[in-house]
C-alpha cells in the first residue's frame, strides 16, 4: 500500500510537471511538488483487550511516581486510571497484583533484533550498510525481519513493549532508525510505533575509522571522522537551502537525494540524531559540531563516558544511553564505571538503560538493578519509582513518543507489566505484559507466547525459552 | 602453588602495593581467620545456614557452618546481615588473557601460528589484567581459562587460575586440552564438520603412535595432588624429539606429543559443542576412546539430549541464559537447558560460554539468580538456591576434577571467601571482602579509581588529572 501510495504521487508529480511545462509562455513559475514523507506507513493497529484492572500492587508509575498498594486500569488500549481503590468497570477482568510490580513497558533505545536477527549468519548481517562513510539513505525498516525470535524473548523475558532499532556503527552516518512497538507481525510496517518520528543514527570513535581506515579510505582517523562528518552536513546544509527556497517559492525542483533527505530532515528537527559515542572527550566534539551545524542530539548511545561530562549534558539537554556493566571490550569502553547511570542521574541529565544486545534487551530491568546498587553504595540515594524513569519516560522523551507511552499517565497507550516480584531482583520476572491494551504475554499461558515462523517445527518450538 | 611461595611474593606485592596507596588489609597467608554471624553458604548445594561461622587457617578453609568454634588468637570478622560464600569459579573464561579484546596487541586468545594442540596458555595470564582485578572486586576467585582457537580445531591447553593481586596467577597449568566440534570447529577444519572429527581422530592416532615411545618419567602419576605443578610435564619442554613417527603425519611433533596425555586419560579433553547431534558424537567419542576424560562446554540444547548426557557421566559447562537461536547450532537454546539436565542426572556448571568471556565471569551469579527465578515460571524448570550458587562454585570446580581442592567451604579447601553485602545472586550484592588462599585482596580497581576523580565534576583548582 504504501509502495502504491509514493508511486501514485510520484504520477501525480510528473503529470503536473508534465502540464505546467506546456505552457511555457507564462513566466509563472511551477508550484512546487510535495512528495511523500512516509512511504512505508505505520499499518500497526491495537489488538483487541478487556477492560482490565490491576489491584492492589506496588505501581512505579514511570516518570518518578510510586503508589503502594496501587491499582492501575486499563481499557480500549488505553491507561484510564491510576490510584488506590479503583473499581472495575462491569466485565472488566480483575487481576489480584498484591506482593506484585506493575510498570509500564520497557523501552530499549538501542537494539537490533531484526536488522542482526538470529540466527547470526551472514545472510542475516543486515544492520551495517559499510559500503561508505555516510549512508544516511539507508532506512533500518528495510532491513528489520520481523520473524527475529529475539522480539518474543523482549516480550516474554524482558518486558519490551518499545524498542528502537538503529542501524549498525561502521558508518559516521548509519542510516534512519525506526521505532517498533514488540508486536509480532508479518511485516515491519505493522510493528512500527504509529507517529514516532525516525531517528538518524550517527557514530563517533572506534568503529567508522577502523571500517573505512581497514579499506584504506576516509575516515581512517578521529579527525578524519569529523572532517567527513562535518562536510556531509555542509552538503545537508545545501541541500537544505535549495528544497526550502523551492517548497517556499516553487520553480524547478531540485533532485531528491534520499541521503540528503533523511539530513535535512534532521536539520528541520523532524528527525532524531542517536549518536553512538563512547568518550567524554568525543562527545563534548560532537556537541560542539552539533552546534556549529545546528541539530540537536537526542541521545548519546554507550555513552561509557558520560559521567566525566555529565554536567554538559545536562545543559546540552542530551540524554545518554548507557549500560550497567559491560567495559573493556574495546579501547573507547576502557574507562567504564559501574556508577555511570548513577552519576548521570544525579548531575540531573536524562539517563537512559539500553541494550544494544538480543540478550542484554531481556534483563534491562536487572541492568537498572545492578545501576540502582552501584549508586547506593557510593551514597547515591535512588528510589525504584526514580529508577524506572530509565527504563521508560526518559528512552521515550529521547524518541520524542513521551507524549504517547513511557508512563502510567491516563490517556497514554496500556503498554503495561505485571511483574512476578521486584522488578529490580535477578528473582523476578514478567508475569504478564500488556501492549496497547492487549494482552501479549502470560507466562500462566502457553499460549500467549508468540512462536516466529523461523521457530515453527524446529527443536524446542513453542517452549518456554 | 605452595604455600611458602604465595608468602614470599606477598611480600612483594604488598611492599608494590603499598607504594600504590592500594594496600588493603594485607596479611600473609599464615594467620588464622574466623568470619562469624554471616549467613553462611557452603557452595555444595545446600541451603544457606543463618548466624554460621567461617574458619580459615594457613590459607585453607578449616571449618564452617552454624556450631563452628573461633579459634583462639583468629582475627574476627563479624559479618552480621552479610552473607559468606566460596569465591565465584568462572566456570568458562578468558581472564587474564586480554585487557581489552577488541586490542589485538593486548589480546593472547588464540594463534594463527603453526601451532594448536601444544599451546599453554599458562604462561599468557596477565595477572594484572584489568578484568582480573574487574572479577576480583566482583567475588570471582578462580577461573577455568581456555584458549581460544586459531587455525585448528585444537585451541592448546587451558589452566585454572586465581584472580589474586599477586604475580603468580596459575593455580594449575595445562589442566585440560581444548577442542572445537560444533560450527567454529567445523570452519576451522576447512568447513564441515566431518572434516573436524577425520582431524580430531588423525590427531588422536598420531599422539597414539608417539605416546608409544614416551617415557614413563614424562608423565605425573598423581595429576590431582596440590603439591604437583601440571598434570602433566609440559610438553613445551618434552623429551620426544626422538619418537619415531610415520611419515604421513598433519601436527606438528608439539602438537602430537601435546595429546599424548589427553589419549592416556591423564588430562582432560574439553570440547566444545552446542548442538544435540554434535553432543551425541562428544559421548560416542567417550565410548570410541574409553580412556579420554571428557568435559562438554556449551551444549545449548544439552537438554534434548539430557538422559543420554547423564548416562555419558560426561560434565557440562554450560551458558546460563542462553536462549536465543543465534546459531543453527543452538536452534533448541533454551534458559531451562540446566536445570532441564541436572533434573535428568546430568553433572552441570555455568560458564560463560560464547558470552564476553574475557571479561564477565563475574555475571555469573546474576545468571545463577535467574535460573532461580526461572523455578517460579510454569513450564520452564529452574535450580533452588543452593544449586544455584553450587553452578557458579564447586560445580565447575568438580567438572575440571578439581573440587577437593576448590569450590566450596569444606574443610581443607582453598581458602578463597566472599563476604557478600546481601545475597550473592541478587545484584543488590556487592562482594565486601574477599579472602583467595586464606590472603585479602585489595577490591580497589580502575573503575573505582575513575569513579573517585569524578564523583565530583565542580571544577577544582587543578584539572581532575590532579586528583589521585
Amino acid at each position: 500500500m504504501g509502495i502504491l501510495k509514493a508511486s501514485g504521487l510520484g504520477l501525480l508529480a510528473a503529470l503536473a510537471a508534465g502540464v505546467l511545462s506546456g505552457c511555457a509562455t507564462t513566466p509563472a513559475k511551477e508550484p512546487p511538488v510535495k512528495f511523500n514523507h512516509d512511504p512505508y506507513p505505520s499499518t500497526y493497529r491495537a489488538y483487541p483487550g478487556v477492560p482490565t484492572l490491576l489491584k492492589g500492587a506496588t505501581v512505579l508509575d514511570g516518570q518518578g511516581g510510586r503508589i503502594d498498594g496501587g491499582d492501575v486500569l486499563i481499557a480500549d488500549g488505553r491507561v484510564q486510571a491510576v490510584g488506590r481503590g479503583l473499581s472495575a468497570p462491569a466485565g472488566a477482568m480483575v487481576v489480584d497484583a498484591a506482593g506484585k510490580y506493575v510498570t509500564p513497558g520497557v523501552i530499549d533505545i538501542h537494539s537490533h533484533l531484526g536488522d542482526y536477527p538470529s540466527p547470526a549468519v551472514a545472510a542475516h548481517d543486515d544492520g551495517n550498510e559499510a559500503t561508505a562513510p555516510a549512508r544516511p539513505e539507508v532506512w533500518a525498516e528495510h532491513s528489520v525481519w520481523p520473524q527475529d525470535p529475539g522480539f518474543s524473548r523482549a516480550l516474554a523475558n524482558g518486558g519490551v513493549t518499545t524498542l528502537e532499532i538503529l542501524p549498525g556503527s561502521a558508518n559516521l552516518f548509519g542510516g534512519r532508525s525506526v521505532v517498533l512497538k514488540n508486536v509480532p507481525a508479518r511485516t515491519v510496517q505493522g510493528m512500527k510505533f504509529p507517529g514516532a518520528p525516525y531517528g538518524l543514527k550517527m557514530a563517533c570513535g572506534e568503529n567508522p575509522k577502523r571500517v573505512y581506515g581497514s579499506k584504506g579510505q576516509m575516515p581512517s582517523t578521529r579527525m578524519g571522522n569529523i572532517a567527513v562528518t562535518r562536510q556531509t552536513w555542509l552538503n545537508a546544509q545545501a541541500y537544505k537551502r535549495k528544497w526550502d527556497n523551492y517548497e517556499a517559492k516553487g520553480g524547478d525542483m531540485p533532485e531528491r537525494d534520499l541521503a540528503m533527505d533523511t539530513l535535512r530532515g534532521v536539520l528541520a528537527g523532524k528527525i532524531l540524531v542517536q549518536n553512538h559515542c563512547y568518550r567524554a572527550d568525543e562527545m563534548a566534539i560532537m556537541i560542539d559540531l552539533s552546534h556549529e551545524m545546528g541539530y540537536k542530539i537526542a541521545a548519546f548511545h554507550h555513552a561509557v563516558e558520560a559521567y566525566k561530562i555529565a554536567d554538559l549534558l545536562r545543559e546540552n539537554g542530551i540524554c545518554a544511553a548507557m549500560w550497567a556493566d559491560w567495559y573493556g571490550f574495546k579501547m573507547e569502553a576502557y574507562d567504564a564505571i559501574r556508577e555511570n547511570i548513577a552519576l548521570v542521574d544525579r548531575a540531573g541529565a536524562c539517563a537512559i538503560v539500553h541494550s544494544d544486545d538480543p540478550n542484554g534487551i531481556q534483563r534491562l530491568y536487572q541492568e537498572a538493578g545492578k545501576a540502582i546498587a552501584a549508586g547506593r553504595r557510593v551514597g547515591i540515594p535512588i528510589s525504584e519509582e526514580h529508577a524506572w524513569t530509565w527504563l521508560s519516560a526518559n528512552p521515550a522523551k529521547a524518541l520524542d513518543i513521551f507524549d504517547k507511552t513511557g508512563s502510567l499517565t491516563p490517556g497514554k497507550m496500556a503498554d503495561v507489566v505485571l511483574w512476578n516480584g521486584n522488578p529490580f531482583s535477578t528473582y523476578t520476572r514478567p508475569e504478564r505484559v500488556w501492549i496497547d491494551g492487549a494482552l501479549m504475554y502470560d507466562a500462566n499461558n502457553p499460549r500467549l507466547r508468540p512462536v516466529s515462523d523461523f521457530e515453527l517445527g524446529q527443536p524446542g518450538e513453542g517452549d518456554v525459552k | 602453588m605452595t604455600q611458602r611461595k604465595r608468602i614470599s611474593w606477598l611480600g612483594v606485592t604488598g611492599i608494590v602495593c603499598g607504594l600504590a596507596g592500594v594496600l588493603v588489609g594485607y596479611k600473609a597467608s599464615a594467620e588464622t581467620i574466623a568470619i562469624v554471624r554471616g549467613t553462611i553458604a557452603i557452595g555444595d548445594g545446600s541451603a544457606p545456614i543463618p548466624n554460621g561461622t567461617v574458619v580459615v587457617r594457613d590459607g585453607r578453609v578449616v571449618a564452617a557452618g552454624a556450631s563452628v568454634a573461633v579459634p583462639a588468637g583468629a582475627r574476627v570478622i563479624d559479618a552480621t546481615g552479610k552473607w559468606v560464600t566460596p569465591g565465584i569459579v568462572a566456570g568458562f573464561s578468558r581472564l587474564g588473557l586480554t585487557d581489552v579484546d577488541g586490542v589485538e596487541q593486548a589480546t593472547d586468545i588464540s594463534s594463527d601460528g603453526p601451532f594448536s594442540a601444544a599451546l599453554d596458555i599458562a604462561p599468557a595470564i596477565n595477572p594484572n589484567a584489568q578484568p582480573v582485578a574487574v572479577n576480583r572486586a566482583d567475588g570471582v576467585t578462580r577461573a577455568i581459562v581456555a584458549p581460544g582457537v586459531g587455525k585448528s580445531i585444537f585451541a592448546g591447553q587451558g589452566a585454572l587460575i586465581d584472580t589474586a593481586a599477586d604475580v603468580d596467577p596459575v593455580t594449575r597449568a595445562r589442566l585440560f586440552q581444548y577442542v572445537e566440534l560444533g560450527e567454529q570447529g567445523a570452519e576451522q577444519a576447512g568447513g564441515s564438520r566431518a572434516a573436524a572429527h577425520v582431524l580430531l581422530r588423525n590427531a588422536l592416532r598420531e599422539a597414539a603412535e608417539l605416546g608409544r615411545g614416551i617415557p614413563a618419567a614424562a608423565v605425573t602419576r598423581n595429576p590431582i595432588s596440590p603439591d604437583s605443578q601440571p598434570v602433566v610435564r609440559n610438553p613445551n619442554e618434552s623429551r620426544l624429539y626422538d619418537a619415531r613417527r610415520s611419515q604421513d603425519v598433519l601436527l606438528t611433533r608439539f602438537d602430537a606429543a601435546a595429546l599424548v596425555p589427553v589419549l592416556q586419560g591423564r588430562q582432560i579433553l574439553m570440547i566444545h559443542a552446542e548442538r544435540a547431534a554434535d553432543i551425541r558424537q562428544v559421548i560416542a567419542l567417550g565410548r570410541e576412546f574409553p580412556r579420554l576424560k571428557l568435559v562438554l562446554v556449551g551444549a545449548d540444547e544439552g537438554w534434548t539430549v539430557a538422559p543420554e548426557l547423564a548416562r555419558s557421566g560426561i560434565p557440562v559447562i554450560a551458558s546460563a541464559l542462553s536462549d536465543l537461536p543465534a546459531a543453527f547450532e543452538s536452534i533448541a537454546a533454551t534458559q531451562s537447558n540446566i536445570g532441564r539436565m541436572r533434573a535428568a542426572g546430568v553433572k552441570v556448571a555455568i560458564g560463560t560460554v560464547n558470552d564476553d568471556d574475557t571479561r564477565m565471569a563475574f555475571r555469573a551469579r546474576q545468571y545463577a539468580g535467574n535460573l532461580v527465578a526461572l523455578g517460579r515460571l510454569p513450564g520452564a524448570v529452574g535450580v533452588s538456591w543452593g544449586e544455584a550458587l553450587a553452578l557458579i562454585t564447586s560445580r565447575p570446580a568438580e567438572a575440571v576434577g578439581v573440587g577437593g581442592e576448590i569450590g566450596s567451604l569444606q574443610p581443607g579447601r582453598h581458602g578463597d571467601v566472599v563476604i557478600w553485602s546481601a545475597d550473592p545472586l541478587d545484584n543488590v550484592a556487592a562482594a565486601e571482602t574477599v579472602l583467595i588462599d586464606g590472603v585479602e585482596q585489595p577490591l580497589v580497581t580502575r573503575q573505582t579509581r575513575l569513579r573517585e576523580r569524578y564523583q565530583d565534576l565542580t571544577p577544582g583548582v587543578l584539572p581532575p588529572a590532579y586528583r589521585r
